[in-house]
């Protein structure tokens, strides 16, 4: 048992990760197969998986239906939601457009799906606005110059800000491509280093709690 | 009649001297198997010409077969097309500086297939006046090692060689010192908070899936998240977008559950999956926060444009929010709206953090000694480069920098 549970998976997760990582170096054909190749499983495997998210699904909200905890009537549309969708998207044989007319199935998804995602979408605006008024309230000197910089690159980047105070353009550029630029750079090379060595951690067996557990049992 | 000879000498040879001089072909040309690639091209290199101009063009024919006609595959002025610095590096150069170079790549009008033999010649055009040059032969065919990344190569076995050394060394002298990390350590406190106020645990793995660095470093902080909540006796609740990710969650949890003592406490439905859409997402796990109140929101692995919208929802819920991500771009939302922020690497560094490992946490210094090599690296190469430029002699200071270019 411990066998299946931890020394196979370690050994799969050694053997595949040293090949995947040799990959990167050989430009031959048969590289770039076997890369294809593992994409195309890796895309097999998570369409299994769906089976269990959807499994997971409704075993939550059945639960919720049956205790009848607050807000079980979310889960009722959910659960509404999904069977009418499934019949209509069944119906119209899983198209959107059959002979350049939309189906049931591709209106559903054009007219009640893509305007939810937008409206989700379009709160961000809103959100934007009230998380910067948080975080530009100058109550440390850390916060002061957020604001003097945000204050500097705003007006730098609107026609108006730079009709006023055009030196703000040559600021704001300054500021993101020397300031800004560098401070990315640093995390980027900070996140490369650290996910360098996650991946050897992972490859050569050190870190596997991912599999459960943590210590070695 | 020798005066009349003379003149007439006189005129032809002028007329002679007054014609344009014809064209000449391109010298030195050659087709080679580029280097370094899936065998699906070839390579035309020939010397550069001090008459090469705008005006003056060159055409690229070729034909698979000796017998088929030549076609004509590339178009180009005269005066493009050289080797510069920097194109390729010194260990691995198909083609001298000055010269010109040309990857003739695969495409659907001229398919170059590996193992077959091409012939190729090149037509100078200036006006009317044409020149061909010698038919040239080439064979494309695929390798088994890019040499132009040998560099990149030899810095990942070296940096490879320190973590295991520090690996090494960390087991030899368990007791080494971490700086203080103000987000992980609020972790027991958030989870103390929810404890207190009987609200349950939100924890978000990210957008990606377990092919994720950061989905993974987030599923393992989920570990000793779990190990935390099954002392304190509190609810989790991991919505995920991934069922592989929740597959994974699941038993990191119960394990967690199991090593914590507290088996009786775990419940199956602690991790569930919502959808795989991104906004859907975001709105039912911010349904979550304002009908559930969680005390605590945990968001760690990569996000999108889904950051803000989640954050500050939590935000306005009152609970205590920890972030960490590699995801630059969403960053500054994550610091504005949450209490607490890993930014990129502190999110890898977080198991070891949290469990105190001496193996994991000797990778750290492994990390730090990768960091002072690139800080190094960075203030020597911008001093080699500005000393070059000064004294113009960057081309001998390129052998040095060529060695740290990442070349593809």
């Amino acid at each position: 048992m411990i066998f299946l549970k931890r020394q196979l998976p370690l050994a799969i997760t050694f053997v595949v990760g040293v090949i995947f990582a040799v990959q990167y170096y050989v430009p031959h054909p048969i590289s770039e197969e076997a890369i294809t190749h593992a994409a195309d499983t890796m895309k097999i495997v998570a369409a299994f998986a769906l089976l269990l998210g959807i499994a997971s699904l409704f075993h939550v909200h059945a639960l919720k239906i049956k205790r009848q905890v607050p807000g079980w009537g979310y889960s009722f549309v959910l659960y509404l939601a999904m069977f009418v969708m499934i019949v209509i998207g069944f119906w119209s044989g899983g198209e959107n457009k059959v002979d350049g007319a939309q189906t049931g199935f591709g209106w559903m998804y054009e007219f009640m799906m893509v305007p939810l995602q937008a409206t989700m979408f379009s709160i961000l605006a809103f959100f934007i606005a009230s998380a910067a008024y948080r975080a530009f309230r100058a109550r440390s000197r850390e916060a002061a110059v957020l604001l003097a910089a945000a204050i500097i690159v705003m007006m730098g980047r609107v026609p108006l800000g730079q009709f006023l105070l055009p030196w703000t353009w040559d600021l704001t550029q300054w500021l993101l491509n020397v300031i800004n630029s560098a401070v990315r750079r640093a995390i980027l090379i900070g996140i490369s280093m650290g996910a360098v060595a996650l991946s050897v951690k992972i490859i050569l067996g050190y870190e596997r709690s991912y599999l459960g557990g943590g210590k070695d049992q | 009649m020798n005066v009349v000879a003379f003149l007439c000498l006189l005129f032809f040879s002028g007329v002679a001297f007054a014609a344009p001089p014809s064209l000449a072909p391109p010298e030195g040309f050659r087709v080679l198997d580029t280097p370094n690639d899936t065998g699906k091209s070839l390579s035309l290199v020939w010397k550069a010409s001090p008459s090469d101009s705008k005006n003056r063009s060159i055409q690229v024919w070729a034909v698979e077969s000796p017998h088929a006609a030549f076609k004509k595959v590339a178009e180009f002025p005269s005066n493009t097309r050289y080797v510069k610095a920097g194109d390729f590096p010194w260990w691995a150069q198909p083609a001298g500086k000055g010269e010109h170079y040309v990857k003739l790549s695969s495409s659907q009008a001229f398919p170059i297939e590996d193992g077959k033999s091409y012939a190729v010649k090149l037509l100078v055009r200036e006006g009317d006046q044409e020149a061909w040059s010698e038919i040239a032969e080439g064979r494309p065919a695929p390798n088994f090692f890019n040499q132009a990344q040998v560099n990149n190569l030899v810095f990942v076995l070296a940096f490879t060689g320190v973590l295991l050394a520090s690996i090494a060394a960390a087991r030899r002298n368990p007791h080494i010192y971490l700086r203080r990390i103000a987000g992980l350590d609020a972790v027991e406190e958030a989870i103390g908070r929810s404890t207190e106020m009987g609200r349950p645990i939100l924890y978000l793995t990210g957008s990606g899936g377990m092919d994720d660095v950061s989905t993974i470093a987030a599923t393992v902080i989920l570990g000793e998240v779990a190990k935390k909540v099954a002392h304190y006796e509190t609810s989790l609740k991991v919505p995920h977008r991934n069922p592989i990710v929740m597959a994974v969650c699941q038993e990191i949890v119960k394990e967690a559950y199991i090593e914590a003592g507290r088996p009786d406490a775990y419940k199956d439905d602690s991790n569930f999956f919502i959808t795989s859409d991104q906004f859907s997402y975001t709105a039912a796990v911010d349904g979550i926060m304002l009908r559930e109140k969680p005390a605590a929101n945990f968001f760690m692995g990569s996000y999108f444009a889904e950051a803000l919208l989640l954050t500050e929802t939590g935000a306005s819920t009152g609970a205590i929010q920890i972030a960490g991500t590699d995801s630059d771009h969403q960053l500054p939302f994550f610091v504005t709206t949450c209490d607490y922020t890993l930014i990129g690497e502190e999110l890898y560094a977080a198991s070891a953090y949290l469990s105190r490992e001496p193996v994991l946490v000797g990778t750290l210094r492994g990390q730090d000694f990768g960091k002072a090599f690139i800080m190094s690296v960075l203030v020597f190469g911008t001093a080699l480069a500005t000393i070059g430029v000064i004294a113009g002699t960057e081309n001998y200071f390129n052998y040095v920098l060529d060695l740290f270019k990442d070349f593809k």
